[in-house]
């Protein structure tokens, strides 16, 4: 029996033409559906939207009753004529994720199926051997339960006191924390424009990485200004070694020189920060800081681990990368003399001799934690440990 | 003019250049020279058919009215090629408020009636001489209130009735003229809200534009324009987008059996004389 709907007095201003178009759709391109109403006017509206749709239509009178038999059109099929098929949601499924995503599927969700002739975008990060790891998603629901509010994660009014010096101490590695952490921020965010948004688990990693450094930014600045200073020294050697960061443009390159080997000695930073800063203000940061970047670290280190994996000679490319920044940074001083002293008069907490001694040793012991780090990261990335001690060795000396 | 075929269009809206620009590239991949000219209004458009200027026109249903009888008067010939499906069987409908409670048109004697602009076939011309069919006359049985947006263009710019269609829920005319798929678009902007308003007449049905080759214009490269437009698809990703900027899913054989609600209102309304010059006395563009 040929298929009828019955619209009753529902109006074409009143969403009438979903009903005919749903039950279009049950129906195969060039069979007819009969379509009955009992509005004022149903036939005028129905005869424009038919011929807007493509389907053809015509008004029969039997019995003084109006009925219209509209005739499926093939237009609406023909638009997905040639579509694109776009992978799946799930990554764990086969095919769900494309080895190279296409510039033409634009900016549609992975899996959608995507009308041929979408303006290609030009996405620069589009295979997934450069991008991809496969506990991104972990790591991101990792990073949505981590994150926490600076205004209560963080006691701002405990009580404390520091002398003058020491306080200063504090806000010149703070000064310097927030420009390192600029860097950390910039990287993630220009890759992240630049990325398919096919990936989108590793486009959501680097989203969270973005907003964590932006969190960090804040609680050191707010850090700075907490007993009333500016920020202290930035200096040419720091600046220098840090563009050489943002100079990277190959991305899991970037990714072993910030978050391999820059964020990983930043972890060893935080640590020491939370266990030798002088004040508790500055603990808590640190404690809440080391926490985030211990997950941009280990995201660096699952993508390589994948990527060296997949492609041999990426591990070649990643020490060519770190001789040649050691290469283009040797003529510079490498970390702010103001930022080594400071580190050494946080550690200490006063500017007797003895303190200074022990701020001194204790800084002395940071600097070999942060290699002895390094070095583990790249054994555990499969680097032969004589190359992974001399690789650490060679990283700058400005820690990021 | 060389082998290149020359087409005028009127840049109604910025996309114009869009669409003619994607055309004509479509057009030189295939072998056909073409080329546009854009004019301001249908008026000076039409008169560069005769002119020499150009060897068809994509023509508003006015300016065809226009051009037939230029040519008649001279003892050319004009003729209408090709046209959009979508410019087949249209009908323009009169709105009014449901709470109104009007049953028939006598009831909008003494009312006040929104138009579009001036040189609207299908807000402006076709209804008011549906009105006059029907017995009533601007300015003698009712109020015309005219929304003119860019005049010349022919209605093109949907802006009047959009104007009128809320002039009407603003309380400000008592009932409204629009094409019929104008209905529904502004029904699903929510300009028109569910169930305030019906549609209390409908005109006939009548043609929209066409593309009108000038007289004496060269027959191959007509044929090889005309081709090229029939074999356009729907279902190629690469003409898709200018068949939608340009509102069609299929281009058809022209006919001009559409016009003749049109060509009585122009001569009753007194927009045109017989020979094509303008009457109408406020008519800007």
């Amino acid at each position: 029996m040929q298929p009828i709907i019955d619209i009753e007095d529902q109006g074409f201003d009143a969403g009438a033409h979903l009903r005919i178009k749903l039950a279009l759709a049950a129906i195969p391109v060039g069979a007819v559906l009969t379509v009955r109403g009992t509005g004022q006017d149903w036939s005028g509206p129905l005869a424009g939207w038919c011929r807007q749709q493509g389907h053809a239509v015509a008004f029969v009178e039997a019995a003084g009753i109006l009925s219209a038999q509209v005739t499926r059109g093939a237009i609406q099929q023909g638009r997905w004529r040639g579509a694109h098929a776009t992978g799946a949601i799930d990554p764990r499924q086969p095919g769900a994720v494309h080895a190279e995503a296409d510039p033409a599927w634009g900016l549609a969700a992975r899996g959608a199926t995507v009308e041929a002739g979408v303006p290609p975008f030009s996405f620069r990060l589009n295979r997934k051997a450069a991008v991809w790891a496969d506990t991104a998603a972990a790591l991101y629901a990792e990073a949505v339960a981590g994150q926490w509010n600076a205004d209560s994660a963080i006691d701002w009014q405990v009580e404390f006191t520091l002398p003058d010096v020491i306080e200063d101490a504090v806000v010149q590695v703070m000064t310097y924390m927030v420009e390192n952490e600029n860097a950390a921020l910039v990287v993630p965010a220009r890759f992240l424009g630049q990325l398919h948004p096919h990936f989108r688990e590793v486009q959501a990693v680097l989203a969270l990485q973005v907003a964590d450094e932006a969190r960090h930014i804040d609680v050191f600045t707010r850090r700075i200004a907490l007993r009333g200073r500016q920020p202290g020294t930035s200096t040419v050697g720091g600046q220098a070694s840090l563009k050489s960061l943002l100079d990277e443009p190959e991305f899991s390159v970037a990714q072993f020189l910030l978050a391999v080997l820059g964020e990983g000695t930043f972890v060893s930073l935080l640590n020491f920060l939370h266990a030798h800063a002088p004040d508790p203000v500055t603990r808590q940061i640190a404690r809440l800081a080391a926490r985030d970047e211990g997950r941009h670290v280990a995201f660096g280190m699952a993508h390589l681990g994948q990527q060296l994996a997949g492609d041999p000679a990426l591990q070649a490319r990643l020490v060519n990368a770190v001789e040649a920044r050691f290469d283009k940074l040797s003529g510079s001083a490498g970390l702010n003399e103001d930022v080594f002293d400071a580190l050494i008069l946080l550690a200490a907490g006063a500017t007797d001799g003895a303190a200074i001694a022990a701020g001194y040793a204790r800084v002395q012991g940071l600097l070999q934690d942060m290699a002895r780090g390094r070095e583990a990261r790249l054994a555990k990335l499969g680097f032969a440990p004589e190359a992974a001690k001399r690789l650490a060795a060679l990283h700058t000396r400005n820690f990021m | 003019m060389s082998n290149t075929l020359v087409m005028g269009a009127v840049a109604y809206a910025p996309k114009v250049v869009t669409i003619w620009e994607g055309f004509k590239t479509w057009f030189g991949e295939r072998g056909l020279d073409f080329d546009f000219i854009l004019y301001a209004n249908y008026e000076r458009q039409v008169e560069a058919q005769f002119s020499g200027a150009i060897h068809l026109a994509w023509n508003s249903p006015l300016a065809w009215v226009r051009a037939e009888r230029i040519a008649r008067a001279r003892g050319l010939t004009v003729s209408a090629v090709a046209m959009r499906d979508s410019d087949q069987d249209l009908s323009s409908v009169l709105v009014v408020r449901t709470a109104d409670g009007f049953a028939d048109l006598a009831g909008l004697a003494g009312r006040r009636i929104g138009f579009g602009a001036i040189d609207s076939p299908q807000a402006t011309l076709i209804p008011l001489d549906h009105l006059r069919q029907a017995g009533l006359v601007a300015g003698r049985d009712y109020t015309a209130r005219r929304f003119d947006v860019l005049g010349g263009k022919h209605g093109d710019h949907i802006g009047g009735e959009r104007d009128a269609a809320q002039a009407l829920m603003a309380g400000e005319i008592d009932a409204a003229w629009m094409i019929d798929g104008n209905y529904q678009a502004f029904a699903n902007e929510g300009v028109l809200p569910s169930g305030a308003t019906r549609v209390l007449a409908r005109s006939g049905l009548y043609d929209h534009c066409n593309f009108t080759v000038s007289p004496g214009a060269p027959a191959a490269p007509i044929a090889h324009f005309c081709a090229l437009l029939f074999g356009m698809s729907w279902d190629d990703p690469a003409v898709r987008p200018l068949l939608e900027l340009e509102g069609l899913r299929a281009w058809r054989p022209g006919r001009t059996s559409g016009y003749a609600l049109l060509e009585r209102a122009v001569d009753d309304e007194a927009f045109y004389d017989s020979e094509g010059k303008i009457l109408a006395a406020d008519y800007r563009y």
